[in-house]
């Protein structure tokens, strides 16, 4: 019903609105805040402690983009949305960005209006499966039943994959991941599938993390990033390069200690990203603290992975993909300057 | 006579009310078009200008993902076109399960609100009273996540003779598979239910003439259940059993009842039968007492008197209910989406607006069905309603 209601608030969006959408800058400026879609919680990537604080990888970049327009990562509003309600809630203007492990699509940046301002998180899509049933590869679970959740890339990757190895199963599609989880745990299914990043969060809030597994396999790929509405470029390139500025920051060797003396005597890149050189600020529209705002707030791309989902989380998951270009991975800034 | 004719027609053409109000009603039907229009143009418009695909070819292109349940034969490889048609026979199968199971236990409790009984009085009351207060939500993943963590894993299936089995993934039972001359054996059944509806209304008539009653009831199970028999006896049973079996993860073979089209059916039986209850109780303390003290007094027993006074008197109020009850069930059923039901909400809403994002269309389509099937309900329920209503001389 939910949902019902945001299409047709979205239809009504539309049909009365006058001119093209622009300003949504100004909107967060004037209303004091940004509006972020989140997941409806998911371990390390945005989940809310028992004092309603939000944090995660993804609620990083909401907050990045509330210190870069408002000297304030605290001022953000969340949303947490349902993987089927994302999109809708971003069309109709409910939320001014949505940072909620969503993959980058030729589908969904082409056709919905949206645009995918770049990419937080490299993942894949695997499988997790009790212990007990003694599974080793994917390829052995042949007449299996996998839950997955409604509206995802997941859905469409499962089907593509046994098929075209010839395997059958069962698809019990859920709303939520909490959902998702209960059919998983309550034996419903032999087999949980979602991107490999989401299955290590959702390992771990099992009653039992010990009694599963995650299959070896990785079927996809899943460019997980933060999303605008297609038409407010001002818009886009602040989100774009608000997460730019925590990974170069993390190139350049910045992070939220040394911010300061980053600032005031680093070389001449670290100086032109901390504003004291150039108008890297001035260029996108807001303050040139922006992204010593961000650093000093947030922190840069290493401190956000490892505090949310790497060493210094429950998490652990390694860098992998995710580690700097010139270490192994393939996270790359493009310079500012 | 020409006079009159005269006044009313001459002073002008505006100053006669039926022009004047064809005029307003013209213009405001002109002005509402006008309306909708330009909503619908500015919605196009505003669409292409940001880049939201519209449009319903949509329909034709292949779907890519898989449905749990499917009356039709469904695959990845079929269109999206193809899931809407699999979700709206989903929805139809669970609301006419729904419907059927609702209105027995409803009649029952409302019925049994009456009993002599005190325990079954009290029963019926409670019934009520718990199943009416509780959200619907609840009770559905009450029926569902509950009822689920109970049952057993697929390999400890609780089984019954080792042809149907129950688990945690639903409950198994044989298929039949026809063989030659299965046909005699259908003819039997519907030669049955012909010769049952002639003889009701052979004995109808019968008593309306003569006052003699037939035992209509031990007849029609006699036929009911003789002719198939005697035809499968003739024929050499002509079915074989597909009877579902353990192999790898799960069940195969046979008939499967998922687990989620179970526990919906369940909450949606258990909901909307408590509003029927309260309807029939209702409609029956509609009935004067009199009615029934007058039925006494020609020497009907209780039974008879509920069967042939109050219940038909009962339905007037009844029926009008019913047809809300009914059309709410049929909403209700969206809840499926919380369990993952694959009814139209959960399969078109859900996965193929995502999949899409032709989210316009698709709540419009969706929209239109819910509301062409509660007309359907209302229709026929209405349709009913004058056939019950009491006969004015
Ligand atoms: N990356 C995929 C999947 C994203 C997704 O929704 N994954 C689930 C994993 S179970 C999730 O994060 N759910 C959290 C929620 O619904 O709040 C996509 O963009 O379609």
């Amino acid at each position: 019903m939910k949902r019902m209601i945001s299409v047709i608030a979205t239809g009504l969006a539309l049909g009365l609105s006058f001119g093209a959408q622009a300003g949504t800058l100004e909107d967060a400026v004037k209303r004091g805040s940004v509006s972020c879609g989140v997941s409806t919680g998911l371990a390390g990537f945005s989940q809310k402690d028992e004092n309603g604080k939000w944090s995660g990888l993804d609620v990083d970049v909401c907050r990045a983009v509330a210190a870069a327009v408002l000297g304030d990562a605290d001022k953000v509003q969340y949303k947490p949305l349902t993987a089927k309600e994302r999109f809708t809630a971003l069309q109709s203007g409910e939320i001014d960005v949505l940072s909620r492990n969503t993959t980058w699509t030729h589908t969904r940046d082409t056709s919905l209006g949206l645009n995918f301002a770049g990419v937080n998180y490299y993942d894949g899509q695997g499988f997790m499966v009790s212990k007990d049933l003694g599974v080793k590869s994917a390829l052995e679970l042949d007449g299996a039943a996998v839950c997955i959740q409604a509206g995802t890339t997941t859905e469409l990757n499962l089907a593509d994959y046994f098929r075209a190895n010839g395997i059958t199963y069962k698809a019990i599609t859920f709303d939520t991941s909490d959902q998702t989880r209960a059919g998983f745990e309550s034996g419903r299914c032999d087999v949980l599938t979602s991107d490999q990043s989401q299955l290590y969060a959702l390992r771990i809030g099992l009653k039992d993390p010990s009694a599963a597994v995650v299959l070896p396999e990785v079927i996809s790929k899943e460019p997980l990033g933060p999303v605008v509405r297609q038409g407010d470029d001002a818009w886009f390139n602040i989100v774009r390069w608000s997460l730019m500025a925590m990974v170069e920051a993390e190139f350049l060797g910045i992070d939220s200690s040394s911010v300061d003396s980053a600032k005031a005597d680093g070389n001449p890149s670290q100086k032109r990203l901390m504003g004291t050189e150039g108008d890297a600020g001035e260029k996108l529209g807001i303050s040139a603290e922006w992204a010593y705002n961000i650093v000093k707030q947030v922190g840069n791309y290493s401190e956000s992975f490892e505090r949310n989902v790497g060493q210094g989380s429950p998490l652990k998951i390694a860098r992998g993909l995710n580690a700097q270009w010139n270490n192994g991975g393939i996270m790359y800034s493009s310079p500012v300057r | 006579m020409s006079d009159h004719r005269q006044v009313s027609s001459s002073p002008s053409f505006f100053n006669n009310p039926r022009n004047r109000s064809i005029i307003y009603q013209a213009l405001l039907i002109l002005g509402l078009g006008y309306f909708f229009y330009s909503i619908v143009s500015n919605t196009l418009a505003n669409m292409e200008a940001r880049g939201i695909k519209s449009g319903y070819d949509f329909l034709f292109t292949t779907a890519g993902f898989d449905i749990l349940m499917s009356l039709i034969p469904y695959d990845a490889t079929h269109t999206y076109g193809r899931t809407f048609l699999v979700g709206l026979l989903n929805t139809i199968l669970v609301s006419t399960i729904g419907i059927i199971l609702a209105t027995i236990v409803g009649f029952v409790m409302g019925v049994a609100h009456f009993s002599h009984n005190l325990l079954i009085r009290k029963v019926a009351v409670i019934y009520i009273e718990i199943f009416r207060n509780i959200p619907l939500l609840l009770q559905v993943f009450f029926w569902y996540f509950a009822v689920l963590a109970a049952l057993p894993g697929a390999r400890q299936s609780l089984s019954l003779g080792e042809v149907i089995f129950l688990n945690v993934r639903g409950l198994y039972f044989p298929g039949l598979v026809a063989q030659t001359g299965a046909t005699f054996v259908y003819a039997a059944i519907a030669v049955a239910i012909t010769s049952i509806y002639l003889l009701r209304r052979w004995a109808k008539k019968r008593q309306d003439r003569t006052g003699q009653q037939y035992p209509v009831f031990s007849t029609s199970l006699a036929i009911m259940f003789g002719l198939p028999l005697m035809a499968l006896i003739f024929t050499g049973f002509p079915f074989t059993f597909d009877i579902p079996e353990l192999k790898g993860f799960n069940f195969r073979g046979g008939i499967t009842v998922i687990p989620e089209l179970m526990a919906l059916t369940l909450a949606l039986t258990m909901y909307t039968g408590a509003f029927i209850a309260e309807a029939v109780r209702a409609g029956i303390q509609a009935v004067p007492h009199g009615q029934t003290e007058a039925a006494r007094s020609l020497g009907l027993k209780e039974r008879r008197i509920m069967q042939l006074i109050i219940v038909p008197q009962a339905m007037r109020v009844i029926v009008p209910l019913l047809n809300s009850e009914y059309q709410s069930l049929v909403k209700n059923s969206t809840l499926a989406t919380a369990i993952g039901y694959p009814d139209l909400f959960t399969v078109f809403v859900g996965t193929t607006l995502n999949q899409t994002g032709q989210a316009i269309e698709i709540v419009f389509m969706t929209m239109a069905v819910y509301f062409v099937v509660n007309m359907t309900i209302s229709f026929v329920m209405n349709r009913f309603n004058t056939s019950v209503a009491l006969v004015e001389r």
